[in-house]
Parts: C-alpha cells; sequence; structure tokens
C-alpha cells in the first residue's frame, strides 16, 4: 500500500478525479441530495450564499484533513461524538470570525452558520471518505464537494437575486438596462423560500435531462 | 398561558421547519418514500425536540447567556459565554439522543421497534440543532414557551414529512418526464406544499 502510494503523485488523475466528480456527475445537492437544508435557506441574495459556501469549504476542508489524521485513533463507538466536536468546533471558529468582519452577512445567516454543524454534506463526507483514506485525498475530496455545494448555491442565488430583486451582488442590473423603464416588474415571489425549492427541482430536472445515466427509479 | 399556545400555533403552521426554514431537508427527502417510515421519523423527531429544546433552554439561561452565571455570584455578572452555545447544544444533542433511545429501548420496545434507526440518525438531524438555535436567537421566555415551540416544531415537520410521503406514494403511479422521477419532482411538490402553507401566514396571533 505504501509503495502504491509513493508512487502516486499528489495530482495524479485519481486525485484530480476525487476534485471534479463531485461538481459535476456527483454532486453533493442534485446527486447525492445532502445539504440541503442550509443550501436553500441562504440563497435569496448572491452575498450570504458566497459566504456560506466560503464556510462551508473552510469547514470541510479542514475538517476532512483532521478526521483522516485521527481516522486510527478514532474509537468506533463513539465517532460520531467525535466528528461533531470536531466540526463544532471549527463552525465556532467560523462565526466568530464573521461576526468580527462581515457583521451583516452574520446576521443575515443568522442560525444557519451554526447549522452548518448538522449539514449532512460535512458529516457524509467523514463518515463516507475521511474515515477511509488519507488526509491529502481527503482534503481534496472535502474542497471538491464544497465547490460542488457552492456551486449550486451560486446558481440558485444568482437567479432568485437577479429575478426577485432585480439586483446581482447589489449591482442594479435591471435598471441600469433599463428594464423597468419598459414597464417591468420585480417577482416578488423569488425571494420567498418555495421558490427556492423549485429552482433547485428545474436544475436537477435540466442535469439529469443532460446526464441520463444519473436517472434512478 | 395564550401565549404559549400562540407559539405553539405559530410554530406548526407559520414557521413551519420545513416549508417555511427548510430545516430537516435531507432526512425529509431521504426518509419520505413510504407513510410507515416517515410517521417513525417524525414522531422521533417529536420526541427529541421536546427534550432537547427544553434542556437547552435551561442551559442557556444559567451558564450561555451574557450574564447568565449571576447565580454563582456578583463577580460573575460580567462572563459570557454565548461562544460556546453550539458545542453546548450539539452535546447536549447527541448526548440526549443517546439517552432517550437508552429509555425508549428499555421502557417501551414497542415504540423502539417502530423508530428503529430514525433515532441515532436524529442526531444530524438540521431541524434539532435549529430548534435549539431558533430558541436562543427568539428569547423565549420561559421553560413553558421554550417547550411549546418544540413540541409546535416536532408537530410540523411530521405533518410536513408525511404529507410528502403520501404525496409521493401516490405520485409512483403518475407519469413524471424521466429526469424529474425521485428527487426532482419531490422538491418541486414541496415547493408547491410550501406555498400553500405561506396561505397561514395572514393569521395573527
Amino acid at each position: 500500500m505504501s509503495e502504491q502510494v509513493q508512487k502516486e503523485s499528489m495530482f495524479s488523475p485519481k486525485n484530480i478525479k476525487l476534485l471534479t466528480d463531485p461538481i459535476g456527475k456527483d454532486n453533493p445537492i442534485t446527486v447525492q441530495v445532502l445539504g440541503i437544508c442550509s443550501a436553500l435557506a441562504v440563497t435569496a441574495k448572491l452575498e450570504p450564499a458566497i459566504v456560506m459556501s466560503i464556510s462551508v469549504m473552510f469547514v470541510l476542508g479542514a475538517g476532512n484533513v483532521i478526521i483522516s489524521l485521527l481516522r486510527n485513533t478514532i474509537p468506533q463507538r463513539i465517532r460520531i461524538i467525535v466528528q461533531l466536536v470536531i466540526i463544532a468546533a471549527l463552525v465556532i471558529l467560523v462565526d466568530q470570525v464573521l461576526k468580527a468582519y462581515a457583521y451583516d452577512v452574520s446576521k443575515q445567516l443568522s442560525v444557519f452558520v451554526g447549522l452548518i454543524i448538522t449539514n449532512c454534506i460535512i458529516m457524509g463526507r467523514f463518515e463516507a471518505f475521511s474515515m477511509a483514506n488519507k488526509p491529502w485525498p481527503s482534503f481534496l475530496d472535502g474542497i471538491g464537494n464544497s465547490i460542488g455545494y457552492g456551486m449550486i448555491l451560486v446558481i440558485v442565488a444568482f437567479f432568485r437575486e437577479l429575478f426577485g430583486s432585480g439586483t446581482i451582488l447589489g449591482w442594479e442590473v435591471f435598471k441600469s438596462i433599463g428594464l423597468y423603464d419598459l414597464g417591468y416588474v420585480n417577482n416578488g415571489f423569488m425571494i420567498l423560500p418555495p421558490m427556492a425549492l423549485i429552482t433547485v427541482g428545474i436544475i436537477i430536472w435540466v442535469q439529469r435531462s443532460r446526464n441520463p445515466e444519473l436517472i434512478k427509479e | 398561558m395564550q401565549e404559549i399556545f400562540n407559539i405553539f400555533i405559530k410554530s406548526i403552521f407559520i414557521d413551519n421547519m420545513v416549508f417555511a426554514y427548510f430545516l430537516g431537508m435531507c432526512s425529509y427527502i431521504a426518509v419520505s418514500k413510504t407513510v410507515d417510515t416517515s410517521v417513525g421519523l417524525g414522531a422521533a423527531v417529536i420526541f427529541v425536540l421536546g427534550f432537547t429544546v427544553p434542556v437547552n433552554y435551561l442551559l442557556n439561561e444559567y451558564l450561555l447567556e451574557p450574564g447568565a452565571l449571576v447565580w454563582l455570584g456578583e463577580e460573575f455578572a460580567e462572563v459570557d459565554l454565548s461562544f460556546l452555545s453550539f458545542i453546548m447544544f450539539i452535546a447536549v444533542i447527541a448526548s440526549m439522543v443517546q439517552l432517550v433511545e437508552m429509555v425508549v429501548e428499555k421502557f417501551a420496545p414497542a415504540l423502539y421497534a417502530s423508530l428503529g434507526i430514525f433515532l441515532p440518525l436524529i442526531a444530524v438531524n438540521c431541524a434539532i440543532l435549529g430548534g435549539s438555535l431558533f430558541m436562543q436567537e427568539r428569547e423565549y421566555q420561559s421553560l413553558g414557551e421554550a417547550t411549546s415551540f418544540a413540541l409546535g416544531s416536532g408537530l410540523g415537520f411530521f405533518l410536513a414529512i408525511v404529507g410528502i410521503a403520501a404525496i409521493r406514494e401516490k405520485i409512483h403511479y403518475s407519469n413524471v418526464p424521466g429526469p424529474l422521477k425521485g428527487i426532482g419532482i419531490t422538491f418541486i411538490i414541496t415547493g408547491l406544499m410550501g406555498i400553500a402553507f405561506m396561505s397561514f401566514l395572514g393569521i395573527k396571533l
């Protein structure tokens, strides 16, 4: 085993696959159906969605490495509690940093920063990957999955903010191209919670019709 | 008393965990294939929320809040431990789930058999931690209010998951476009159910 690893370069095709798979055909949200709670709740505007993605990337990347380093010392019976404590410690770090440097966004995210702890992507990756793999692949797996997660968040938030408030990151797109003068009115429905679900549903629809091998049942 | 009842109704319908805040979505989608299992999960969520939120309320009140340590003596009035709340809450939830599991197994084997694997899974259900965090954020005034909020939220989750499970059982016989089958249509139906639940928004309590 160790010889094999020595021969393997840090960016071997296998490792690159760990990074790119979750972005497309093994996406945590649309295919593995993990971490939906937070994905839907923070996507009414683009900015909180981006902050949330970066937070999850930090927690998942660092957490995967820590779990992977500890994987041989964690007793099987209490592993869930150990994992939860590690995640909670990382999330407290994120929360305190956000409160110090991005207070407005942290207020908008409200309880959802804390809910990164129970984000199923993180527990899911710990259980499925980093408990059984070395630190470097685990790190790549964590980053890949959080990019896949962040990508869906950004897509959903982009459409919801654009059609719901007519802005992108606070910049008034529709106003500057003069759409309002033509009689366009913002679709307030896009900002409401149910629309997030429907948007994700449509993304899944588009993705699966382009990759028929993902269709189950 | 009326305030407590208002919070109960509000947390079932208006601030529904699933439709208004998307909490517990993962298990909501994963376990809602049949009505039987979703009843089991819903019951377990009510159960665990009903235990953990009051316990976390007491912790928050007497340990974590700014100035909560006054009962130890005047010199502790300045201490603010609220940054520890995530780790305390999740520790309480994980251990309460374990405890509830053991108690239920001992005294109500029939219930234990029907809840089955859902009890341990609940430790990582966002709805449970979300319940505690909302309790902290909304600053409920008494133990009674916190408990009624917990039971109401649990019941709201129960209604949502049983509803979607019933719809999914029926939709099995419908002609859904291939790529939309499974989770795609589930998302869209949940959105539509959310719109229906939004009609409760007009209620003033």
